[in-house]
């Protein structure tokens, strides 16, 4: 059992938990994630390692209700626990293989859309005790959905919040702040590293292509064990068969079948108000990786 | 003289087991089993037990069962396998123990699988007390994964008095009992769990939820944890696919990803959160016994099931007796037929399936006869999921984060056939992570022979 050690609201339907799993903190690096399983009957659900913390023996993960079991997480409190909790699973963070000096040359920009502001924050921090500071352009949909804005200033450069209906910060899309950023403001940058629902990625990807920037994204597919064993989270990366859980979950956005991989996200989108045609009922995605 | 015929078992009516996912045989009752034991000849130079792989001394297992000594025959089966109750149920014994009985020749041969499930059930039902084991020696082996090979390296091991630690990734043990074989062949909470924890009680510790090469590498569980050997039993469980156009669209699974679903996440149940597509109609692709299990799982979940196969079904490498129970329970055959392209609507959902028609030529390399396609014979089939089921190889996460251990080009671990001695010191390895998929009994051998090699290497 693993046992949850904190927990708070970050904005409505988002919160955080620390999770009792030392074996997995001493293992875990930026850029990978976990699955849980709540109890005997639950599903596996992925969702990516935000923090870790290898003396506490802690992994913070951030969620979203978006489906029956997230919103069943949410009723977990501290002291409870969970009947299962794998990781550290995925590829770390491409960055943490190339050698700091090259780091330190490069100007990257992290493009956080929603939730996905979780899994940059530790491959932000990671680059901040190299030394190397990089900007990050939060997205959201208002001032209440920018989530763990603080925590971010104090490891990145510049932090750009952005919100649709302009209630803080930037009012508009994260493609059109970064497009501002390039064009307007003339920053060069390197590389971008997009995290965030698909289709934000996949927004970004096009842009980045226009504007000639390598762009690395976080895929999240549909999952079940996360460990290579099964394919449900494949894709298409420069036109070959991808496992996402052992291969990625980061990719060259400009290589990945965007279009068919929301196709495969939305696989079982229908047994989340019915039974849907053909599926029988089940929980649903519940994951928010 | 001998009857030349079996004792007939009891099995769930066809048309009834098509609905559940109840185990399709019954099982002897004890009379039947005794009846049963008593056509064995209790040869003096037994065959049978030549062609175990793990030698089980059949006929003296059947003397105590035909005497009624329900728990002695326990007792010699347990000398040699862990898991009686599983290859009781999923041996091919036609080509193993049962293949050379010399009733076979004029008749039937001994139902040695359905009496040692027998023996298995007898065992589980009266807690038979298995755990008797040799004084404790304090020295820690690691075994990674927990599926045949594993278990039985990991209770060989602990009956030997070592501390064994089996290392898990998924979230119950049993590797391929529990998410690949169904539980209309294998029940998981009554037989599985039960032989697992048999493993348990004579010591073995177990830690679910561990990917080694992930959470934990190798050389962490030598150096910082102080185990003196470790056993990789991590099998084979990558997937293939045939690399068809449409083929990532949605409806097409492998046949691991529907059978886990299914299996370990019990999606076949209410109340299990994981969901599973059902399909109206659904082609498995493939005829080995992972593409029937499949099959029959699409019937239970209320499809029609067709089995696609580019060979006759002189070739089929399923079971016999699983392709007969297939065909009983209203699966259909579509065999000589080669999928070539997946076809799929606007929203990317399967619609239908390509294929053409095949003939065999010359026997190939395998000793197999050839399967070519017929030129103009295209076909669609209309089907709306497609399950791939064409073979798995092991995972390769293991090597890659082990410094020093050897693979083929096939990405199989490299072992010593008789010790399981890898290129790296004080590691073994066996089952399919070293033979590539075969069957759970190879597994379970090649799990004792290294349990064997470790304790002579650890006792020197």
């Amino acid at each position: 059992m693993y046992k949850i050690v904190g927990k708070r609201a970050l904005a409505p339907q988002i919160f955080l938990m620390d999770i009792e799993a030392p074996r997995v903190a001493k293992s875990a690096k930026p850029g990978q994630f976990v699955i849980i399983k709540m109890d005997e009957k639950g599903e596996r659900i992925p969702l990516t390692i935000s923090n870790y913390d290898a003396t506490r023996g802690t992994v913070t993960i951030v969620v979203q209700t978006i489906g029956c079991s997230t919103k069943e997480m949410e009723n977990y409190n501290i002291g409870d626990s969970f009947s299962d909790f794998v990781g550290p699973l995925g590829q770390a963070s491409e960055l943490m293989s190339e050698s700091i000096e090259d780091l330190k040359k490069k100007k990257i920009v992290f493009v956080a859309g929603g939730l996905g502001t979780a899994p940059v924050y530790p491959q932000v921090k990671w680059l901040s005790e190299q030394g190397v500071k990089v900007d990050v352009i939060i997205g959201a949909k208002a001032k209440d959905y920018v989530i763990m804005e603080e925590e971010m200033k104090e490891v990145a450069g510049n932090v750009y919040p952005c919100t649709d209906d302009g209630s803080y910060g930037y009012k508009g899309l994260v493609t059109n702040k970064l497009k501002e950023l390039v064009e307007n403001d003339g920053i060069k940058y390197d590389l971008v590293v997009a995290i965030g629902p698909m289709i934000m990625m996949k927004f970004v990807c096009k842009l980045t292509e226009e504007l000639g920037i390598s762009t690395i994204v976080s895929m999240n597919p549909i999952m079940v064990d996360g460990t290579g064993m099964c394919g449900a989270c494949r894709l298409t990366v420069d036109g070959e068969t991808k496992f996402a859980c052992v291969d990625g979950p980061e990719f060259d956005g400009h290589k990945v079948n965007f279009d068919e991989a929301m196709r495969r996200q939305s696989m079982y989108k229908t047994q989340e108000s019915s039974s849907g045609e053909g599926i029988k009922a089940g929980c649903g995605l519940g994951g928010t990786k | 003289m001998a009857n030349m015929n079996r004792v007939a078992i009891g099995e769930q009516d066809p048309k009834i087991r098509a609905t559940n996912f109840e185990e399709v045989c019954l099982g002897y009752t004890e009379d039947e089993a005794v009846e049963e034991a008593t056509r064995c000849l209790n040869c003096k130079k037994p065959m049978c037990v030549s062609k175990c792989p793990v030698a089980i001394d059949i006929p003296g297992f059947i003397l105590h069962v035909k005497n009624r000594e329900f728990t002695q025959a326990v007792k010699v089966i347990d000398k040699y396998s862990s898991l009686p109750a599983v290859c009781g149920r999923v041996c091919p014994q036609e080509t193993q123990c049962e293949s050379k009985c010399i009733l076979g020749i004029k008749g039937d041969a001994i139902a040695i699988g359905k009496l040692e499930r027998f023996v298995g059930d007898y065992s589980r039902e009266h807690n038979v007390d298995l755990s008797e084991t040799k004084p404790k020696k304090g020295i820690k082996v690691a075994v990674i994964g927990s599926g045949p090979s594993g278990l039985t390296c990991a209770g060989d091991l602990a009956k030997a008095g070592y501390d064994v630690t089996i290392f898990e990734a998924l979230h119950e043990a049993g590797g391929v009992l529990v998410y690949g074989i169904p539980e209309f062949r294998l029940p998981k909470d009554s037989v599985v769990k039960h032989e697992v924890e048999n493993v348990k009680r004579l010591g073995v510790k177990l830690e679910t939820n561990v990917i080694v090469g992930r959470t934990v590498t190798i050389n962490q569980l030598m150096e910082e944890e102080d185990f003196k050997a470790v056993f990789i039993g991590s099998g084979a469980g990558l997937p293939m696919f045939m690399g068809i156009p449409g083929e990532n669209l949605n409806g097409v699974f492998s046949a691991n990803e529907y059978l886990t679903r299914s299996n370990l996440m019990k999606a076949f149940k209410e109340g299990y959160q994981t969901p599973i597509r059902t399909g109206e109609k659904v082609a498995v692709v493939g005829g080995g016994n992972v593409a029937m299990d499949s099959v029959r799982t699409a019937v239970r979940l209320g499809a029609e099931g067709h089995i696609v196969y580019r060979r006759s079904e002189s070739e089929l490498p399923a079971r016999a007796e699983e392709v007969h129970h297939a065909k009983e329970e209203g699966v259909i055959m579509d065999l000589l037929v080669n999928p070539i392209e997946i076809l799929g609507d606007e929203k990317g959902n399967v619609i239908g399936m390509k294929c053409i028609r095949m003939e065999l030529g010359e026997p190939d390399a395998s000793g197999r006869r050839r399967p070519i396609a017929i030129k103009g014979s295209e076909f669609v089939m209309d089907v709306n999921t497609v399950i791939m089921s064409l073979g798995t190889s092991p995972n390769p996460l293991i090597p890659l984060t082990t410094e020093g251990l050897e693979i083929n080009k096939w990405k199989c671990i490299v072992a010593e056939e008789e010790t399981g001695l890898t290129s790296k010191k004080n590691v073994y390895a066996g089952g399919d992570a070293v033979s590539g998929a075969a069957t759970v009994i190879l597994a379970m051998e090649a799990g004792k022979k290294a349990a064997k090699a470790i304790d002579k290497l650890l006792t020197k």
